[in-house]
């Protein structure tokens, strides 16, 4: 025994199993996310009971959410009147939609007080732009109020017209976001053209009426399209359809209110999984809906990767700079070894104190500033004095310029003496030498730096809370209003829509799975942005790989 | 002592005798003079009243058992030991007249003006083509015909061009030992220096490499005047027409090469070239 313990083997075995133990949690975090979340698009079969409490019977439809086993002795405390004496009981949670009627989207009921469970496949699902999903029986389907039709044909008809109102939407969609958004977004340009003139002692009556004509102009290209939505709207409100739902109440809705219909207890294994993908693409593809409870969490990934990317190119310059200095200019003395302390231990700051420091001084003081020099036709309404992506970014910047900093000068330390003297015997200056062959062989470390910058700064959350992270952002930070790219913008950024729809909302139930599907996608973008900078890296590498000596 | 007697011991100096020409230092044409030259790494003197004359167009060899400051004194040369902290140089060494120390002199400039090879091959992690063309490269000189043709003469020159010919845009890396250290010299003497500086350019080779860079520096000395820093005795005796014997810092005999090895003046020198210590 002690022989084994002065082998060493011990040892390896423990540093073995402790490596085990990480892998296995690492891929066990993944699994849960990935069957939580990606379940969560598969269409689950509805269901149709009764259940008897107090001695009323009610109809139940919807989808069974959670199965629990609770102990029977816990509900008969609580009055509950469970029959038989079995030791447990199950719970179940049955999602029974319908939130605009019924109040609440769930029901727990207990599985003794439950009468038979059946699966009609005439039961439609139908997911709403809003009061989330309506289960139910299709009755009739209407035109302008009038029957067009009823029982089996009705339902053939709906996906019909469904599949209009869809176009019907996307129109509606595309002149309100688009063109009218365009006129707006010209009127505010005039106005602070206006302003602007107007600060500068310029205006005078020729372009006063210069900027009149234009107005007028926009205004009338405004009613215009105004006129054109009214109409659009009028068209979309006039098919609807009429349906039963569970406590029997006749209701009639409107079909542009619809995103989709399903009758998920017909459809077959094929027709399931196109509709999971058609789900999952939505998720990745889309906007929003309902207080980020439903629909897509596009912004968010573009609001996240964009982040990302102008961080990326925010502070590899800055860290390269500093550290080509540290190592390679400064005199190595105490006050060298002071500054690379204070570095080290930048890296150690909690996060939102660089939010709290991005905001006073990148937001009130840089944004302000920058407000008064080069906006002041917009004030009071602050410009860059707001919290946005370009200060959320150059916050981050802020947070990883450590790690690039350490880590490429220790890719510096690591070019042979022999390369630099070698450019330097052939005439090169310091800064010749540094640039043609010094910095091309330390790029790879800048790179392993860079990974290590996104990967803590992908994954961050509580300081841009503080500089430019909301929970529902008008517009892109990049659209087809010059010029383009909007850095003063606000934005969505996964890591905050996790906790936003999972603790924020106000149908947190509902939402949990979009929860662990959006977990589920920052981490793939992360991976995805990483393994991105590691086949980066490992080009260089393989390209300024130094011989082995 | 009598001529040509005991102090050969199984040197082979048949390569001394090049012809019949007479090598005299004091009728050679000066490239370098030091004069006087001290230097102090910290408090530590490393040379000490340095003099001596390098000659034009021929190769210079020092050499000197590990430590006795040859290596340092080629490194003032070209002005590598700018590079070490806490270096302390005194005296003075001239370059076609001019103080190489003096605060009016380009750093940069000297060095293309005197070129250098060091110990280990040092190629850059680069092209074949772009080792070569670096130091034109840092001139501004990009002009893809000039640097074709520069190329292709320096590797000429340094015997490497029918080895590498076919591969100029391949990784410098993949040639072997003795072809990456003919490219440094090649890359060297491309920006046609006046002086070449060898530091023990053979010592990490294998035989047949070392003879064919040996070649190559005897090649080479109508075009430069080369100054070598060998290890090897023989080395010495095969490629140099002067040789200055250094030990703890000072130079304790500097003549022609023949001279040097046959009938050495100083004890010390006899002593070092038959073996006794070193």
């Amino acid at each position: 025994m002690r022989e084994w313990f002065k082998s060493g083997a011990p040892w390896i075995w423990l540093n073995a199993g402790a490596v085990a133990v990480s892998l296995v949690m690492v891929l066990g975090v993944l699994w849960l996310t990935a069957i939580r979340g990606l379940g969560h698009f598969w269409p689950a079969a509805l269901v149709e009971t009764t259940y008897t409490q107090d001695g009323d019977t009610i109809r139940l439809v919807g989808e069974i959410h959670e199965k629990s086993s609770v102990p029977a002795q816990t509900l008969r405390d609580a009055g509950h009147d469970i029959p038989g004496d079995r030791p447990t009981v199950t719970r179940y949670l049955i999602k029974v939609g319908n939130r605009d009627l019924f109040g609440t989207d769930f029901q727990r009921v207990l599985e003794p007080l439950l009468g038979e469970l059946r699966y009609p496949a005439e039961l439609v699902a139908v997911e709403r732009r809003e009061w989330g999903n309506l289960y139910g029986y299709l009755l009739a389907v209407k035109e302008n109020g009038a029957v067009v039709a009823e029982g089996e044909a009705a339902w053939p008809e709906l996906q019909r017209r469904l599949q209009r109102a869809h176009a019907l939407h996307e129109q509606i969609h595309q002149l309100e976001k688009k063109d009218i958004g365009a006129i707006n977004y010209a009127m505010e340009r005039l106005r602070l053209r206006e302003r602007r003139m107007e600060l500068a002692h310029e205006l005078d009556p020729a372009s006063l009426e210069e900027i009149a004509m234009e107005r007028q102009a926009l205004q009338a290209d405004y009613e215009r399209l105004q006129q054109g939505l009214a109409s659009l709207y009028e068209q979309a409100g006039r098919d609807s359809f009429v349906t039963e739902v569970a406590d029997g109440q006749r209701i009639e809705v409107p079909l542009m209110k619809v995103v989709r219909a399903y009758r998920p207890n017909a459809m077959g294994l094929l027709a399931k999984t196109g509709f999971y993908a058609e789900k999952l693409w939505e998720f990745v593809s889309e906007d929003p809906r309902e207080a980020n409870t439903e629909g897509g969490i596009f912004p968010a990934i573009f609001g996240t990767v964009m982040m990302v990317l102008i961080m990326s190119v925010l502070v590899t310059p800055f860290g390269v700079i500093a550290a080509v200095y540290l190592r390679e200019y400064a005199k190595q003395g105490p006050l060298t070894r002071l500054i690379r302390i204070s570095v080290n231990n930048l890296a150690g700051v909690p996060s939102i104190v660089y939010g709290v420091f991005g905001l006073g001084f990148f937001v009130y003081f840089l944004g302000g500033n920058i407000d008064r020099m080069f906006f002041p036709e917009a004030l009071p309404a602050p410009t860059f004095g707001t919290p946005g992506i370009l200060w959320s970014s150059l916050t981050l910047a802020l947070l990883t310029v450590p790690v690039v900093i350490v880590a490429t000068e220790e890719g510096l330390a690591r070019v042979p003496r022999a390369i630099r003297e070698g450019s330097l015997a052939l005439g090169a200056t310091k800064a010749e030498t540094l640039w043609r062959t010094v910095l091309p062989i330390a790029s790879p470390a800048m790179m392993t730096g860079l990974i290590l910058a996104i990967a803590r700064a992908a994954g961050e959350v509580a300081p841009l809370m503080l500089v430019g992270v909301v929970k529902l952002a008008p517009a892109l930070p990049v659209d087809g209003f010059a010029p383009f790219v909007h850095l003063d913008r606000k934005f969505m950024h996964l890591g905050f829509h996790i906790y936003d729809v999972g603790f924020q909302s106000p149908n947190v139930k509902a939402a949990r799975p979009l929860v662990y599907a959006t977990a589920l996608l920052l981490v793939c973008i992360i991976m995805l942005l990483n393994f991105a900078a590691i086949y980066l890296r490992n080009r260089l590498r393989e390209k300024y790989r130094l011989m082995e000596s | 002592m009598t001529e040509n007697t005991t102090f050969t011991h199984g040197i082979d100096f048949s390569a001394l005798d090049r012809g019949t020409r007479t090598l005299r230092l004091a009728s050679e044409q000066p490239c370098i003079e030091v004069k006087g030259l001290n230097l102090y790494y910290g408090e530590k003197q490393a040379l000490k009243d340095i003099n001596m004359v390098i000659p034009r167009n021929r190769v210079t060899a020092f050499i000197g058992p590990s430590g006795c400051g040859k290596s340092t004194l080629l490194r003032c040369f070209n002005r590598m030991n700018d590079l070490v902290d806490g270096v302390r140089i005194e005296g003075a060494v001239t370059l076609d007249g001019q103080n190489i120390f003096s605060k009016s002199v380009n750093v940069a400039d000297l060095r293309r003006r005197v070129g250098m090879v060091f110990q280990k091959p040092n190629p850059f992690p680069k092209s074949i083509y772009e080792n070569v063309a670096y130091g034109l490269r840092i001139q501004g000189i990009n002009d893809r015909r000039t640097l074709d043709e520069v190329v292709e003469r320096s590797l000429r020159s340094a015997a490497l061009w029918d080895e590498v010919k076919d591969r100029l845009h391949d990784s410098a890396l993949g040639l072997s030992g003795g072809q990456q250290q003919r490219l440094v010299i090649a890359r060297a003497i491309a920006i046609e220096p006046e002086v070449l500086l060898l530091d023990e350019p053979a010592s990490a080779l294998d035989p047949i490499s070392t003879l064919k860079i040996e070649e190559l520096v005897y090649e080479l000395k109508s075009a430069y005047s080369i100054v070598i820093v060998t290890h090897n005795l023989q080395q010495a005796a095969r490629v140099s027409d002067y040789t200055a014997f250094m030990y703890m810092g000072s130079l304790v005999e500097y003549g022609d090469t023949s001279t040097l090895f046959t009938k050495p003046r100083k004890k010390q020198t006899e002593d070092y070239i038959t073996g006794r210590y070193g």
